[in-house]
């Protein structure tokens, strides 16, 4: 039986607080990963890990945080993604919402993308 | 005092699971800080956790390199969880199992299982000490533009050594 948005978002939950070390009450569908909850760039390998074992699913390195794209010189100019940057997240990330990554690109605002939201549409697109 | 937690390799069953254990000397500095005498006790030399910490690092760390025939530099990223039921005394013997939970390119998950039993009464009447979960890295596949050694300084002839001692060389 397909899994309900409810029970995924409550195991994602259950997954962010094992991984990140975090209160019940700190998740929120709008919570950032890395500026609100705290994760580092290992915690991120840590998550796949945990939503492989949690859902029995198989996420390739790069599916769900795609950041190698942001180490492609075509795809970044002075801090800034290019319009070919832009395409390629789009293509490969359409779990999320770049829209307002979209008005400023600036790279150091890509881990701004990764809220819970994120993983939850993600893993739902995963099980679809 | 070199930096190497286990002596010697019992198991070691390719991308799964390896045992090792380390016998627990008074001949170590350590434990003669951990913990001295007081005016009100005498001195109460106890393994510390941490460093039971790193000897399942290195157990894990033997098993996730060997997966990959050491072709990766295996290091340890994050302690995901350490729980400690129990104390570890000079005379006693650790036994670490460290068993992969996933591993992909990017790096690996363990779960780790710690027991200790007394020289006097044997493995037979091993109990538990403390359960571990470790993250490892493949560093070249995780580099987030930062350059390492093109040699592998992770497994070093300390480790090799050890596996080769311990029966399981080249």
């Amino acid at each position: 039986m397909a899994l309900s948005h409810e029970e995924i978002y409550k195991r994602i939950d259950d997954v962010l607080v094992d991984a990140l070390a975090l209160d019940d009450d700190e998740v929120t569908p709008e919570a950032k990963l890395v500026s609100d909850l705290g994760a580092e760039s290992i915690d991120f390998l840590d998550i796949v890990f945990r939503l492989e074992k949690e859902f029995e699913i198989k996420i390739e390195q790069g599916e769900l945080f795609p950041a190698n794209v942001l180490e492609n010189a075509d795809y970044v100019q002075d801090g800034k993604v290019t319009d070919a940057g832009m395409e390629e997240l789009r293509k490969r990330m359409a779990h999320a919402d770049l829209t307002e990554f979209e008005a400023s690109r600036d790279v150091e605002a890509f881990s701004d993308i990764f809220t819970v939201d994120t993983v939850v549409k993600f893993v739902e697109g995963k099980l679809a | 005092m070199r930096w190497i937690w286990i002596d010697r390799i019992l198991e070691l069953d390719k991308g799964q699971r390896c045992v090792a254990v380390k016998n627990i000397s008074l001949a170590e500095d350590v434990l003669h800080d951990h913990f001295p005498a007081t005016s009100s006790r005498p001195a109460m030399p106890v393994m510390p956790n941490p460093l039971i910490v790193e000897g399942m690092a290195q157990t894990a760390g033997i098993l996730v390199g060997h997966a990959r025939n050491f072709a990766e530099k295996v290091i340890l990223a994050k302690i995901g969880g350490a729980e400690f039921t129990d104390i570890a005394v000079p005379g006693q013997t650790i036994r670490f199992t460290a068993e992969i939970d996933r591993i992909d390119d990017a790096g690996a998950s363990i779960q780790g299982h710690v027991e200790v039993f007394d020289s006097a009464i044997g493995p037979a009447q091993a109990r538990p000490l403390a359960k571990i979960e470790l993250l490892f890295s493949h560093i070249d596949q995780n580099r987030a533009g930062l350059d390492f050694p093109e040699h592998n300084f992770v497994f070093t002839e300390q480790f090799m050594g050890l596996l080769q001692r311990s029966g399981f060389g080249e």
